[in-house]
């Protein structure tokens, strides 16, 4: 089975944010550029069933400036064999999706993480599977591959189904698909400068979607101490002041 | 001039720093406490391929530049003293050595063991009356027949006694020539009979690190185990000491940038007077100078790097960088409990632990004094 997982680059999740041009655009200077922490566990589960023996070979795709060849190159570190980049600025998820359309459509598995850290947009692994008219599952938990069917964990309301899938095929995947992200080792690091990272021409594709403004969170109030003797003063703080009660 | 990482070595960095976080600071301050060395951890910075870093390919190692293993030095110690401890120690001191003056045949016997995490190796230098003065030694080596007689002791060897020492490359006087002893050097594995090897307990920092006393009572060895020729032993000291003090060094770095990390947070979390402690410009600046130490340690320590992979001359400046690096680690961990205040003085709190991890390093492998004494032989004193 030949997997493909999509890699979003995106800010390490301790930046500082900040917006530069009247806050029109996100300030990218000193920021530390990390694999998108769902699509690193979909990576990481890809490389265990690699490891397993059910999946032949990994690629990762990435749509991108130059400056997002660290995170493929880490990618490959960890352990897929080759690597794509789609040469042209992510801008929004339909744009994003169409590219990968272009370059997708001969895997008989694509991993996606439910979301990116960075807008949390949760919407190009349906629209993929929507361009390639492959099956698609979200919020995959669990994962296993029996011949050339799927077997997948998907977490409801309540409980957790069990669901069989025929490829080709998109998983959407999320928490629980593997213990931890792999870390890789130096080995995978000396390998992976030998590895294929392509770089592809981008197709037409239009954004549908632009940034008008960016705004921060409101600064979380500070924290308040209460003498535990005093729970009237509790319930009147939440119900005046929190207006929870 | 670049002063920019490659891109390999910025991954090494991430990626080194991401393991120290997850895997050892967990349990780091608990490993302290307990006195505790972790075969765990050893085994699991052996999976990660830290061991051998800079040993070619084919011994087993990885075959990467001195500063992606400074810079792993650096982020292990970012985190915990004891485990850079064992790292540092064991590529520097066990690996360097049997890598650069070992026969092939050595090299095959022992280095790929080395190198996964399952065997550690040492280097016996300093005895209890040779520190500094390391000709004042005592150890002897004696042939007799095809083999090596060795008595006398060692001290302080890290590395020494865990259970997954391997050997030792003990540093011994074969003779006397003109009224000079002659050091040669000699590699003991750890099962040879007459090799005792007793760990040392009630240290003050690197608490999780094994430390050892090592006693040879006519410990016989095949003439085989020599390591390079017969009066070498000062060169292979000499040289093994030079790159030792760039991992010392990177000790130093790191552990004053997790010491300075520490009190920036809390800095900015303690609140006093109504604001955050880092908005008083007294603190404010203590933490612009300890940045700012950190800074020149960094490109001090990083250049020594580079001299030694174009293979430059490098001994003055890594003289330097050992000096410097443990000497700023000593201020910066300082003024983090400072910092910190009286809860800088608790065990629960980090900071305790790297004031008082820094202490070692301007004391091992060459004293702070010893390292001016290096400088200042080398700018013509």
């Amino acid at each position: 089975m030949k997997v493909l997982v999509l890699i979003s680059n995106v800010p390490d999740t301790t930046t500082k944010i900040r917006f530069t041009g009247d806050n029109t655009a996100f300030d990218e200077s000193g920021v530390q550029w990390i694999i998108n922490p769902w699509d690193e566990l979909a990576l990481t589960r890809a490389v265990e069933l690699k490891e397993a023996g059910s999946v032949q070979s990994i690629t990762v795709a990435n749509v991108g400036t130059k400056a997002t060849e660290a995170t493929l190159r880490k990618a490959l570190a960890v352990g897929a064999d080759d690597a794509i980049r789609v040469d042209t600025e992510a801008n929004d998820a339909f744009a994003v999706a169409t590219q990968l359309a272009a370059i997708a459509k001969d895997y008989d598995l694509i991993l996606a993480g439910i979301e990116a850290s960075d807008y949390n947009g949760a919407a190009v692994g349906g629209m993929l599977a929507e361009l390639l008219d492959f099956n698609s599952v979200s919020a995959v938990s669990g994962l296993q591959i029996e011949g050339d069917t799927l077997q997948v964990n998907r977490d409801i309301d309540g409980g957790s189904q069990l669901l069989s899938m025929s490829t080709p095929a998109v998983a959407i995947v999320q928490k629980g698909i593997t213990k931890e992200p792999r870390i890789p080792a130096m080995r995978g690091i000396m390998m992976a400068r030998k590895k294929p990272l392509n770089v592809v021409a981008p197709v037409g594709a239009d954004d549908r979607t632009s940034f008008v403004n960016f705004e921060l969170p409101p600064a979380k109030a500070a924290c308040k101490m209460i003498d535990e003797e005093n729970a009237k003063e509790i319930i009147t703080l939440l119900h005046e002041e929190a207006k929870v009660i | 001039m670049n002063f920019e990482l490659t891109e390999e070595q910025q991954l090494i960095k991430e990626t080194v720093r991401d393991f120290a976080e997850r895997e050892i600071k967990p349990v780091a301050q608990e490993l302290d406490e307990k006195a505790e060395f972790s075969y765990e951890l050893t085994q699991k910075i052996g999976e990660l391929g830290l061991f051998g870093m800079c040993l070619p390919e084919q011994y087993g190692g990885q075959g990467l530049d001195t500063l992606s293993y400074i810079i792993a030095v650096e982020e292990i110690a970012r985190v915990d003293g004891s485990q850079a401890a064992t790292l540092a120690a064991h590529n520097s001191l066990g690996i360097s050595p049997l890598c650069e003056f070992g026969s092939e045949e050595q090299k095959m016997k022992y280095l790929p063991q080395l190198c996964t995490g399952d065997g550690l190796w040492s280097f016996g230098l300093t005895e209890p009356g040779a520190g500094s003065d390391s000709r004042g030694s005592k150890t002897t080596a004696v042939m007799d027949g095809d083999d090596w007689i060795i008595n006398g002791s060692k001290i302080f060897i890290t590395n020494g006694s865990a259970d997954i020492a391997k050997g030792c490359t003990v540093q011994a006087i074969s003779g006397e020539k003109d009224g000079k002893k002659i050091f040669t050097t000699i590699l003991v594995e750890q099962d040879t009979p007459g090799f005792k090897a007793v760990p040392m307990h009630g240290k003050m920092m690197w608490r999780a690190s094994d430390t050892a006393e090592l006693f040879f009572d006519d410990v016989r060895v095949p003439k085989e185990n020599l390591l390079g020729s017969i009066g070498e032993g000062s060169k292979i000291m000499l040289q093994t000491l030079d790159g030792g003090r760039l991992s010392i060094a990177a000790m130093g770095l790191g552990c004053a940038q997790g010491a300075f990390e520490l009190a920036l947070a809390y800095a900015n979390e303690r609140k006093q007077f109504g604001k955050p402690i880092s908005k008083f410009q007294i603190n404010a600046f203590k933490l612009a100078d300890m940045a700012t130490k950190i800074e020149l340690a960094r490109n001090l320590l990083y250049k020594a790097c580079w001299l030694k992979d174009n293979k430059k001359p490098y001994s003055k400046e890594a003289a330097m960088s050992k000096l410097y690096c443990s000497e700023i680690a000593k201020e910066v961990a300082d003024e983090a409990v400072q910092i910190h205040g009286g809860y800088g003085l608790m065990k629960d709190y980090d900071v305790e632990r790297f004031y008082r991890d820094q202490r070692l390093l301007q004391i091992g492998e060459g004293t702070s004094e010893i390292q001016r004494l290096v400088i200042s032989r080398q700018i013509g004193c």
